[in-house]
């Protein structure tokens, strides 16, 4: 049976989005796409360099027609900022399903919930198809999803941090309870961390810096590739229960 | 500023010469940008790119061209 991951009515293969950021140049950054299997990657809005009209081009080493472009606000601190960046993207070839983190600290780079709840409106209103980068809380979730969100991306931790899931019980709250997906955002830093997401019932993981900045981007790439799938089908399996105390896996009865 | 066919704008946050009435298709051309891999800003608003060719350029005006790069 095909597990698709959708969004937004629209359908993908890959669970395991990849972000574009920290590569060594573009032809690592496309290798490391490949190896993930991803489908959709997130992309930055920045000025074009006018003085460099050489400098390569991230769409000439990876074709938005084939692999979906997820335009994303990092470095964002107001909602201003971040509506800005959308709406520039969607100019740039009719984006509509983009990524929203509005950052409220630069030294955490925790997102700042009320700009973010504020700015979902407005893009939902504008028409925006919004996956919502936020923090791993429950009830601000619910707001997100309430004011239009198309997808609740909770951190495992801070941006870049690679420390992993830090509240486990958080991200399957928000799982439960949520009608749109929920997609583990920033923090991974191995394949595990993806594979508990995944276990926790979580419909997808984004990762850039775990790849970026792995000594092989791109076998940690296809590492993350198989972590997400592996944790999907142990969610879909649904786990044995925990046990206080050992149980023997071979039968006692007729022991020589 | 002598010549007068000339007119200075902020383009990308640096100074930037244009020939006066230049307008944004022009202006990528010149740049050798293709507009299909950009979005344009003139004095904070954007401009749909099916009016690159009506919208002209005067002097102190500024420009933010933008495209996708590596990000996370």
């Amino acid at each position: 049976m095909e597990d698709f991951f959708s969004v937004a009515n629209k359908r993908f293969k890959s669970r395991l989005i990849v972000g574009t950021g920290k590569y060594k140049d573009f032809e690592e950054t496309a290798n490391a796409v490949k190896a993930s299997g991803a489908d959709i990657v997130t992309v930055a809005v920045r000025r074009v360099n006018i003085l460099d009209k050489e400098k390569p081009l991230l769409m000439d080493y990876l074709d938005p027609k084939t692999i979906t472009y997820l335009p994303n606000t990092a470095g964002c601190y107001t909602s201003e900022d971040a509506l800005r960046t959308l709406r520039l993207a969607r100019e740039i070839g009719g984006w509509r399903l983009v990524k929203l983190e509005v950052l409220g600290d630069k030294k955490t780079l925790y997102p700042n919930m009320i700009e973010t709840i504020k700015s979902t409106k407005i893009l939902a209103k504008e028409g925006f198809e919004v996956m919502v980068y936020c923090t791993d809380d429950p009830i601000l979730s619910k707001k997100l999803e309430d004011a239009g969100a198309c997808a609740i991306m909770p951190l495992a931790a801070p941006i870049g941090s690679g420390i992993g899931i830090q509240n486990k019980t958080n991200i399957s709250l928000i799982k439960e309870q949520s009608s749109v997906p929920v997609i583990v955002d920033a923090g991974v830093g191995t394949a595990s961390d993806a594979t508990i997401a995944m276990e926790l019932g979580c419909d997808g993981v984004l990762v850039n810096t775990a790849i970026a900045e792995a000594k092989n981007p791109v076998l940690m790439a296809e590492a993350m590739k198989f972590a997400v799938i592996s944790g999907r089908l142990a969610y879909k399996a649904k786990r044995m229960k925990k046990r206080k105390y050992g149980s023997a896996s071979s039968p006692e009865e007729n022991l020589i | 500023m002598n010549n007068l066919n000339m007119a200075k704008i902020q383009l990308n946050g640096n100074s930037y010469e244009i020939n006066v009435n230049t307008n944004l298709n022009e202006l990528l051309n010149k740049l050798k940008i293709e507009k299909n891999k950009v979005a344009i800003e003139l004095n904070g608003t954007i401009v749909e790119k099916d009016k690159y060719l009506k919208v002209t350029l005067n002097k102190g005006d500024k420009v933010e061209i933008v495209h996708f790069i590596g990000g996370g």
